[in-house]
C-alpha cells in the first residue's frame, strides 16, 4: 500500500516535469507517426502480396508489429529513463541519496521518471491493432483481449527485468553506452513474429533474450492462437526472470562502493 | 603560411604510426567493451536468417536466398571495417573533462579520434572479418573481380569510413553545447537503419522511399559499398553515386571543423 502511494508520487511528479515540455510532445508524437510509418517498410517487403511464412499472413505479422509499438513505448517511457539515470549516479556517487532513503532502492530506481510522453506509442499501436483487424474483418474476442493483456503484463516484467540484468552490469563497468546498444538492436528484431527465425536465433530469442514473449506470445494471444500450455509457461518464465533480476540487484549493490571519496 | 601548413601536415602524418600503437594499446586495455561491440555487430546475421528464411519459398523482388545471404554478409563486412562509436566516446570525455588532455597535443583532436578508430580495426573485425569473407566468396562468383571495380570498392569503403567518422565527430561535438548528444545519436541510428541498406536492401524500397534514400547521406556510409561488392551496383552507375558520397564527405567535413571549432572555443575542462 505504502509502495502504490509512491509509485502514484513518482508518477505524479513525472507528469508535472513532463507537462513543462509541451512541445516534446507536439515533436516526439509528430516523430512517432512517421517512425511507425517507416518501421512498416521492411514487414511490407515482406509479406505484401507474397504467400504467408511459417503461417504468418500481413495483418497477423502487423498485430505483432503492434506489440512491438505498444513495448518499445513502454521501454522508453517508463523502464528506460528511470534506469539510465542509476548509471549516471552510480558514476557520481549520488546513489547513495538513494539508498539511504526507508523504501526499497530497486523501487525507488526504477520509478524515478516516467516519460508521460511516450503514451503516443500506445496510441500508435492501438492504431495498428485497429488496422491489422479490420484487414481481417473481426474484432479480437473479448477473452482474448484479457489474456493479452496478462501476457503484455509478463512482457513488461521481462524487459524490465532485462533492464535491471543491464543497469546491474553498471556497478561493475563504468560504461554501458555499447551494452545499451546491442540491447536495443536486438530488442528491434521483436518486430518480427520470432518463428520466422529458424535454428539458433528462435533458441535465442525464445529461452535467452525472450522475445517472443514480449510480442509474439501477446500478438498470438490477442488473436486467439495462443496455446494455454505456452501461455502458462511464459509468465513462469517472466516470473523467474524478475526473480534472477532481483537477486542479481541485490549482490550489485552489495558491491556498490560510492564513487565519492 | 604555404609551407607552414605543409609542415604541420607532415608532421601529423609522421606522428601517426605512433597514435596507431597507441590505439591498439587503448582496444587492448578495454577488451570487455570489445566483446559487447564485435557481439553487437553481428546484428546483419540476425537480418540474414530472417530475410533468407522470407525469401525461401519464393524471392522477394529478384531476392533470393543466396542474394540475401552474400548482401547481408557485405554489409557485416562493410559495417566492421567503417563503424564509429565517437559520439558516446566524445561525449563522456567532454563531460568528465578528459578531452582537455587531447587538446594539448599539438594536433588536431580528430586525428588521435581517428587513430584510435583505425587502431581497433583489427581487433573489432577478429571475429566476424575473416568468416563473413570467406562465406562471401563461397556465394559464387558475385564479388567483382576486376581491378577497375575493387579500386572502386576501395575508395567507396574509404568514403564510407570518412562520412561515419565525421558525422560521428559532429553529432558528438554537439555535446559541447548540450548536456547530451546521444539521443539525438540514437535519432540517427534509427533513420540509418532503415535508409542506410542495414535491415533491409534498399532495392527492395518502394520507388519514392528508394528516391528518398538516395538522396539522404546513410546510403553512402553503408550501402553504397555494400553493393558494389555483391555485383548488386552496375561499376557504371556507381559512379555518380561516389560522387555524391564524397560531397557528402566534403560537407560534413567543413561542417564538422567548424562545430569544433565553436565547440572548442566554448570547452571550459571540467574538474581541470
Amino acid at each position: 500500500m505504502r509502495y502504490l502511494r509512491l509509485l502514484l508520487t513518482q508518477i505524479r511528479i513525472s507528469l508535472a516535469l513532463g507537462m513543462q515540455y509541451r512541445w516534446e510532445f507536439l515533436l516526439g508524437g509528430g516523430l512517432t507517426v512517421v517512425w511507425t510509418l517507416i518501421s512498416l517498410v521492411p514487414l511490407h517487403i515482406a509479406f505484401s502480396g507474397r504467400p504467408p511464412i511459417e503461417g504468418w499472413t500481413y495483418e497477423r505479422a502487423l498485430v505483432v508489429v503492434g506489440w512491438f509499438t505498444l513495448l518499445k513505448g513502454v521501454l522508453d517511457g517508463a523502464v528506460n529513463p528511470s534506469l539510465i539515470r542509476v548509471v549516471e549516479q552510480i558514476r557520481q556517487g549520488t546513489l547513495d541519496f538513494t539508498l539511504l532513503k526507508p523504501a526499497d532502492a530497486q523501487f525507488l530506481v526504477s520509478t524515478a521518471k516516467f516519460e508521460v510522453w511516450k503514451v503516443v506509442d500506445v496510441t500508435a499501436a492501438l492504431a495498428i491493432f485497429t488496422y491489422a483487424f479490420s484487414r481481417l474483418g473481426r474484432a479480437p474476442a473479448v477473452v482474448d483481449v484479457a489474456v493479452a493483456l496478462a501476457m503484455l503484463g509478463a512482457a513488461t516484467l521481462v524487459l524490465y527485468s532485462l533492464w535491471i540484468l543491464v543497469i546491474a552490469a553498471a556497478f561493475w563497468v563504468v560504461r554501458l553506452d555499447n551494452l545499451a546498444y546491442l540491447f536495443n538492436s536486438l530488442f528491434d528484431f521483436a518486430r518480427w513474429p520470432v518463428t520466422m527465425f529458424s535454428g539458433i536465433w528462435r533458441v535465442i530469442f525464445t529461452v535467452v533474450i525472450p522475445l517472443a514473449l514480449m510480442t509474439t506470445y501477446p500478438a498470438l494471444a490477442l488473436l486467439g492462437a495462443l496455446p494455454p500450455r505456452t501461455g502458462l509457461l511464459s509468465v513462469g518464465g517472466a516470473l523467474l526472470f524478475a526473480v534472477v533480476a532481483r537477486v542479481v540487484w541485490r549482490r550489485a549493490i552489495a558491491h556498490y562502493t560510492s564513487a565519492s571519496s | 603560411m604555404n609551407l607552414r601548413s605543409l609542415r604541420r601536415a607532415t608532421r601529423v602524418l609522421r606522428a601517426y604510426p605512433t597514435l596507431l600503437r597507441v590505439g591498439f594499446a587503448g582496444v587492448m586495455a578495454y577488451r570487455a567493451e570489445m566483446l559487447v561491440w564485435m557481439l553487437t555487430t553481428t546484428m546483419p546475421l540476425v537480418s540474414l536468417a530472417l530475410w533468407t528464411a522470407v525469401s525461401s519459398r519464393a524471392p522477394v523482388g529478384k531476392f533470393g536466398p543466396a542474394d540475401f545471404t552474400a548482401y547481408f554478409l557485405a554489409i557485416l563486412i562493410v559495417r566492421q571495417l567503417t563503424s564509429s562509436w565517437l559520439v558516446w566516446e566524445l561525449n563522456a570525455e567532454i563531460k568528465s573533462g578528459a578531452l582537455s588532455q587531447r587538446l594539448l597535443k599539438p594536433m588536431h583532436p580528430l586525428f588521435l579520434f581517428s587513430a584510435d578508430n583505425l587502431a581497433a580495426i583489427p581487433i573489432r573485425s577478429l571475429l566476424c572479418l575473416p568468416l563473413a569473407l570467406v562465406l562471401l566468396f563461397a556465394t559464387g562468383d558475385r564479388i567483382p573481380r576486376d581491378p577497375t571495380t575493387l579500386a572502386l570498392v576501395a575508395v567507396a569503403l574509404l568514403g564510407a569510413w570518412l562520412l561515419n567518422f565525421l558525422v560521428s565527430a559532429l553529432i558528438g561535438a554537439l555535446a559541447f553545447v548540450m548536456e547530451s548528444s546521444t539521443a539525438i545519436f540514437e535519432v540517427y541510428l534509427a533513420a540509418f537503419s532503415i535508409f542506410a541498406g542495414y535491415l533491409v536492401p534498399i532495392e527492395l524500397f518502394p520507388p519514392t522511399l528508394r528516391a528518398v534514400s538516395e538522396a539522404l547521406p546513410f546510403r553512402y556510409t553503408l550501402a553504397l559499398p555494400a553493393e558494389l561488392l555483391t555485383g548488386l551496383l552496375d561499376p557504371a552507375r556507381a559512379l555518380p553515386q561516389l560522387a555524391v558520397q564524397w560531397a557528402y564527405v566534403l560537407g560534413a567535413l567543413v561542417a564538422t571543423t567548424l562545430a569544433w571549432r565553436a565547440g572548442i572555443r566554448r570547452f571550459a575542462a571540467f574538474g581541470g
